[in-house]
């Protein structure tokens, strides 16, 4: 392990170097830009042996990961925004054909109004497209989620796209110290990809057909099982890289001092840093409060949530997104895993950081309060109005 | 030895599928796949190929095939090959099959990208000169005059009002290593442009006039005959683009009548004099064209 002082998308293309792909397909985006500048130089300087490909769009990007991962090669990609909506077209073709693709996507807000800076309405409108995703919150997390990320959409039970996320700015952009590992720890982690879901010249295969109306359901069925099946195998490869590495993650969830809470914040990315904080001055005033961070949105964690909070009074969502018409999307899947769990207690929805809008940590502490009195609802931060309650 | 009909490789590799009778496509497929061989990695976009040869369980290709999206085959193409020759496989062919709107429409912004990339492929459009697939609607390889079920012949307007895209010559301008017009009329001359182009190194592009008996409205047993037709009137015609120059490979002695090949199809029946004055015009100009500018 080497010390070095990399951005979120730097750290993420040191992960992927390590992950040795086999094609690249590459096409630019604020705020992901710096990931496929730093892979074609890693390319251009011969640290990295890939087939480096400039697309013409974000479509053919997804489209280009596709036809690699169908005979068999290792494949990434890297959108945001606009470009993960572009490309979305290929987003479920590459998760029915059980193509293990990895892409990174910088969390972006969409048009209109146009808006280059973070919020996570990109991704969680793709929730169900088939797609694993995963939230990093600092740097480390995203150069260990990028190597993680092969493994595991790469498993044989898995076989299924793997979608890492990274705040736009606040975490692409920012830089830290991060321990980046040595190939011979990336390579005794990382087994090459072999997969039998692929064109074979031995074994001639026709790929990516129609199933209709008797047989669509089968596949749909096991599609979801191969992303249930992710569940476990993430528990695996986290095991697999503390005994590499050193380094523990916790899963499709992080509990922070939630044993005792009376009140937990529930979000994801790199906001879970300032909650944290707060949480640690408010339990300096003695009040029992915890965070709860959503690492993982798909497969969603429903019994982690209902453990980490089934002794809390009252849960609040804070998540930069919103299902216009509704309330946030991260909010409504907690709701169905409190009540799949019969768990019934207040729960506010917090909706804030759109288009990257600083959350302040005053803002969070007024989240804490108003859970102590208010019953469920579902509140912009920082904007007054009817949706707000006047 | 010049692949031909006697020597061409008996091992069918597209069959079992349901295409329907007479489709030029399909004989478009089958024959380039005889002649690539068992090694050619296939991709087709959604459309007529690709719904009458994979409807699971019968899966109709006897060589590697995938579909793509319908504005992906070129795209995925690239991947296809770099992904295979990544792993170090070099003895196989990447080739696409699109319709005219899977490739003029829809995925001309991929098949740009692919060529200008020189992407090791061999990129083939089965122009069957509409959306075929979904009930023949207007493509921009419609012709001028064509009746389509979005450009109907009615009193105001007599269907398809723009002419034809210029594809061959867009695809040549980006400096493409090599491409041809072809039709299942004739199919020696097809024969030996893809033999030509499984050797040559980079993007290929090959545009193969492949008529469809239910959207042009002529006899499923007339598929070839009318292909052969379209090339001796003079509105289609067979040339290639190479080293940056073009090649016209077959000059009928004398048209035959553009009338006599425009009336065999019920698509055209609504022209009038005047509109068929219009297309024998524009034939000429394109073959004034043709003179000047190819050898």
């Amino acid at each position: 392990m080497a010390k070095a002082f990399l951005s979120g998308n730097e750290a993420f293309a040191y992960g992927v170097r390590l992950a040795r792909p086999q094609v690249i397909s590459a096409y630019p985006i604020t705020p992901q830009t710096i990931v496929v500048e730093k892979l074609s130089e890693f390319v251009e300087d011969g640290s990295l042996n890939a087939e480096f490909i400039h697309v013409e769009s974000e479509h053919s990007a997804l489209s280009c990961a596709i036809g690699a991962s169908s005979v068999g090669a290792r494949a990434f990609t890297a959108t945001s925004s606009q470009g993960l909506l572009y490309m979305a077209e290929c987003l479920p073709y590459a998760a029915g054909g059980r193509f293990p693709i990895v892409m990174m996507n910088a969390n972006r807000s969409t048009a209109l109004p146009w808006n280059i800076y973070g919020d996570q309405r990109d991704s969680l409108s793709q929730l169900d497209s088939g797609w694993i995703q995963a939230f990093a919150e600092n740097a480390q997390e995203a150069l260990d989620l990028a190597l993680m990320s092969f493994y595991i959409a790469e498993h044989k039970n898995v076989s299924t796209p793997f979608m890492a996320n990274l705040d736009g700015f606040v975490l692409t952009h920012t830089y830290e110290v991060v321990d980046v590992p040595t190939s011979e720890q990336a390579n005794a982690f990382l087994p090459k990809y072999e997969t039998e879901n692929k064109l074979d010249l031995q074994h001639p295969r026709n790929l990516a057909f129609s199933a209709g109306p008797d047989t669509n359901t089968i596949f749909k069925y096991k599609e979801h099982i191969g992303i249930l099946n992710s569940k476990s195998v993430i528990k695996e490869a986290e095991d697999r890289f503390e005994t590499i590495f050193g380094r523990r993650y916790s899963g499709l969830t992080e509990s922070y001092r939630t044993e005792d809470a009376d009140y937990i914040i529930i979000t994801l990315g790199s906001i879970a840093g300032l909650v944290r904080e707060v949480v640690d001055a408010l339990r300096q005033e003695g009040r029992r409060v915890g965070l709860l961070r959503l690492r993982y949105l798909r497969p969603f964690p429903n019994e982690e949530i209902a453990n980490a909070v089934k002794n809390a009074k009252a849960v609040a969502v804070l998540e930069k997104d919103i299902s216009f018409g509704n309330e946030g999307t991260v909010y409504t899947n907690v709701n169905s895993a409190l009540q799949k769990a019969g768990i019934n207690i207040p729960n506010s929805n917090y909706i804030g950081g759109l288009g990257g809008k600083n959350i302040s940590a005053e803002e969070i502490r007024t989240i804490f309060d108003e859970l102590k009195s208010q019953k469920s609802a579902v509140k912009f931060l920082g904007i007054g109005g009817v949706a707000n309650g006047g | 030895m010049a692949v031909n009909a006697k020597n061409l490789n008996e091992t069918e590799f597209f069959y079992g599928h349901k295409a329907c009778a007479g489709c030029g496509g399909s004989l478009a497929v089958r024959i380039a796949l005889k002649v690539l061989g068992e090694n050619a990695v296939a991709v087709l976009p959604a459309g007529c190929m690709s719904a009458v040869g994979f409807n699971f369980p019968q899966l109709c290709f006897g060589n590697n095939a995938i579909i793509s999206t319908f504005a992906g085959t070129a795209s995925m193409l690239t991947g296809v090959e770099a992904g295979l020759r990544a792993q170090g496989i070099t003895d196989f062919h990447a080739v696409g099959f699109a319709g005219d709107g899977g490739t003029a429409d829809i995925g001309l912004q991929a098949l740009s990208g692919a060529i200008d990339r020189n992407d090791d492929i061999l990129y083939i459009c089965y122009d069957n000169e509409a959306y075929m697939n979904t009930g023949i609607q207007k493509s921009s390889l419609t012709p001028f005059g064509a009746r389509t079920t979005t450009t109907p012949a009615g009193k105001n307007i007599r269907g398809n009002l723009r002419p034809k895209k210029n594809l061959f010559e867009i695809v040549a301008a980006h400096g493409i290593p090599y491409a041809a017009t072809a039709s299942v009329g004739y199919l020696n001359d097809f024969m030996r442009k893809v033999e030509k182009a499984k050797s040559i190194k980079g993007t290929k592009y090959i545009h193969i006039l492949a008529p469809c008996p239910t959207g042009w409205g002529v006899k499923t047993d007339e598929t070839v005959d009318i292909a052969k037709e379209v090339v001796d009137c003079g509105l289609w015609y067979l040339a290639e683009y190479e080293n940056g120059a073009f090649t016209l490979n077959h000059q009928p002695k004398e048209f035959s009548s553009v009338e006599s090949y425009l009336r065999k199809q019920s698509r055209f029946k609504h022209l009038t004099a005047e509109d068929i004055e219009i297309i024998t015009q524009s034939r000429d100009a394109k073959w004034e064209f043709i003179h000047k500018n190819f050898n």
